[in-house]
């Protein structure tokens, strides 16, 4: 497939998600889409190897449930950019809103920016990392992956987390129940070296706190004192 | 010569032994219970409200040969394939990990026997229950677990689960004694702990986020599945008419007779409430809406009967969905179980669980000894899948029949025929909430 460039001041979004469905193993080439003026759902159910460029801001759910694409959103994203994606990558040049990669099982979600409350919120996999501060309540039940949070992070950081490893390099407001400050591992520096590089950020392993649970809450007892 | 006097014995009504048991467990062990199945304690029901049969003012149909359809679309209002079931009786959400693979076949084989579908739960998908059924709801749930896309394209329909009516506003538990190595796979878990699901979703937080992610799901699935959105009777009224002003195709209403695998006893029995009250409430918001036949209202919590199924659908209903009449039919509760052919008493498995067939609400142990509730290896095989199946079919039938022999007694061809005008209620309570008059009387409270 060649490039090929929609206009979606003049093309219905829902066309231009029609062709990015259509005979998915032919998509192998760059997809630009100009004119996104905030619209919602804009490249979801990505499943090919394709490239989808958004030149400007993005509303809900961009790339939502991404699979294999490689999505470049040129401006800022609205809530749940990338949510539930299960493979590839999405990169956000500007901010992104509420509860960014939710859910997420796979891939990369890279956000330049800021991003807002609840990111990475129940996240099941791939890697998040975001250039920027987050908002409060994100990681919240995290069960598996990885968030790397360049910035500070806000209030109950990684409040219920299970399996899920939040790495933070600036403050953390607080931390959420059953969240706990580890020391770092020499595995830790070198996946969060070779993440960060995949990402393009600079800044050192060295710099970023592990936040990871304390276990306290996996088991229904008497001890759990009343977290539940 | 009984030389004792009889002695009598009155318990406090407001510190019944009930009160007493559970007063010494909250002291002894310092936490809620948790456990399974529905409330315990007598609700407002469909029983508290009986059919109008013909006789002079109303005709009768023939209740052995005229015909009596049953046929039900759902999803009309923007899907490209909306769902045509042969009876107006689903089943509902139940989670693979609450429920073995064994079951999630069974119920799948079952449905599609019956023309009807089934529906995934808080678990995923699995392969088991996609290659069973022919129709398959997939449910778009609070946690997330195991959800994918490739799974919500070959659903037949999605469901966005905001609550259930056993617990309105809360989230699942599933003990860590029924992860096991797939559950745990397919749910992203270690292991053996605690699944606490949350009570929200994750990426909307109201109802005009849930208008732009249910367009995120028609645009994943370009347009073609049917959009269910379930809600747990609290405030029925009011969250069918936000569900259709998001955009549903279907709205499932979930009343608080409805059962679960798991969860607080102070959810089951004091949150949400009855069916009875939830459905009448539903169809008004519907008809205030112009929506009455537009967007399809499924009911469930509670439906056993296909009495209970006539009246949901007289009061407005246009399908039921049932989760724990159907685990009954699989053997819950029995006091045998069926394998390699044979039937085996199961009764010394409820006694170690301190409980009996007809008592057992130990679904969250994972012991269920007529491997319904269980993930257990030796357990789960107590559910044959063609065992289960015929069973639940034969469930299924009785209750269709049921239905269609009560709508010909009503004189109607079409089981969506039956109406509000066709019951009265026997108690005030009923006929306050499901706004038919008093038996005998042509007064509706209220």
């Amino acid at each position: 497939m060649d490039s090929v460039t929609f206009d979606l001041a003049q093309i219905p979004l829902r066309q231009v998600n029609t062709f990015l469905h259509q005979h998915p193993e032919q998509k192998t080439g760059k997809v630009t889409l100009l004119n996104p003026d905030g619209a919602h759902s804009i490249a979801v159910g990505l499943n090919a190897a394709i490239e989808v460029e958004i030149l400007g801001h993005a509303g809900y759910y961009a790339a939502g449930m991404n699979q294999q694409g490689t999505v470049t959103i040129h401006g800022n994203a609205g809530p749940g950019v990338a949510e539930n994606m299960m493979s590839g990558r999405v990169h956000v040049k500007g901010f992104a809103s509420v509860s960014a990669g939710a859910s997420a099982h796979g891939g990369l979600l890279t956000i330049d920016g800021d991003a807002g409350l609840r990111c990475g919120i129940s996240l099941k996999g791939g890697d998040i990392v975001v250039g920027g501060a987050v908002g409060s309540f994100s990681g919240f039940m995290a069960q598996a992956g990885r968030m790397v949070i360049c910035g500070d992070a806000g209030d109950a950081l990684g409040d219920s987390l299970y399996e899920a490893v939040i790495y933070v390099r600036g403050q953390i407001k607080s931390l959420g129940a059953d969240a706990q400050i580890e020391p770092m591992r020499e595995a830790d520096y070198q996946g969060l070296r070779e993440l960060l590089d995949r990402a393009g950020f600079s800044y050192s392993p060295a710099e970023f706190k592990r936040i990871a649970s304390a276990r306290q809450l996996y088991h229904w007892n008497a001890d759990a004192d009343q977290e539940y | 010569m009984n030389t004792h006097p009889a002695i009598h014995r009155e318990e406090s009504w407001g510190y019944d032994r009930r009160i007493i048991h559970y007063i010494q467990n909250a002291a002894a062990h310092g936490l809620y219970e948790i456990r399974g199945m529905g409330a315990k304690r007598q609700l407002p029901h469909f029983d508290d409200l009986v059919f109008l049969g013909a006789s002079l003012s109303r005709y009768p149909l023939e209740g052995y040969r005229e015909k009596c359809f049953t046929e039900t679309v759902l999803g009309t209002r923007y899907a490209k394939k909306p769902i045509a079931l042969k009876i107006p009786i689903t089943i509902a959400g139940m989670s693979f990990g609450s429920l073995s693979a064994n079951v999630k076949e069974a119920l799948g084989r079952a449905a599609t026997e019956m023309g009807t579908s089934t529906t995934t739960g808080d678990g995923g998908m699995t392969l088991e229950e996609r290659q069973s059924s022919q129709t398959l709801v997939y449910q778009c749930l609070p946690s997330r677990y195991g959800f994918n896309p490739e799974d919500l394209r070959k659903a037949d329909a999605i469901e966005v689960v905001i609550s259930q009516g056993a617990k309105p506003g809360g989230g699942g538990m599933l003990l860590g004694q029924k992860i096991n190595a797939r559950v745990a796979e397919m749910r992203t878990l270690p292991e053996g702990i605690d699944q606490r699901s949350a009570c929200r979703h994750p990426d909307w937080t109201g109802p005009d986020d849930l208008a732009i992610k249910i367009q995120e799901l028609r645009e994943i699935t370009d347009w073609e599945k049917p959009i269910y959105v379930k809600v747990g009777a609290a405030r029925p009224f009011n969250d069918v008419k936000l569900a259709v002003h998001a955009g549903a195709d279907v709205v499932v209403v979930d009343g608080m007779q409805g059962g679960t695998a798991a969860t607080q006893t102070v959810f089951i029995e004091h949150i949400g409430i009855p069916t009875l009250a939830a459905v009448r409430q539903a169809v008004e918001a519907l008809e205030e809406m112009d929506m009455k036949g537009k967007v399809q209202l499924i009911v469930s919590g509670g439906i056993r009967t296909g009495a209970d199924v006539a009246k949901a659908l007289a009061m407005g209903a246009d399908a039921v969905s049932i989760g724990q009449g159907v685990l009954i039919a699989l053997g819950c509760n029995s006091d045998t179980y069926v394998q390699n052919g044979g039937h085996h008493s199961a009764v010394e498995d409820y006694m170690a669980l301190g409980t009996a067939p007809g008592y057992c609400h130990h679904c969250h142990t994972g012991q269920c000894p007529v491997g319904v509730t269980t993930q257990d290896a030796v357990l789960e095989q107590r559910l044959e899948p063609e065992v289960g199946a015929r069973r639940v079919k034969n469930y299924l039938q009785t209750l269709n029949m049921e239905l269609t022999t009560i709508a010909r007694a009503c004189g109607k061809q079409n089981v969506h025929h039956l109406e509000r005008e066709d019951l009265v209620a026997l108690t005030v309570e009923a006929a306050a909430m499901a706004r038919v008059p008093l038996a005998g009387t042509s007064w509706i409270p209220g």
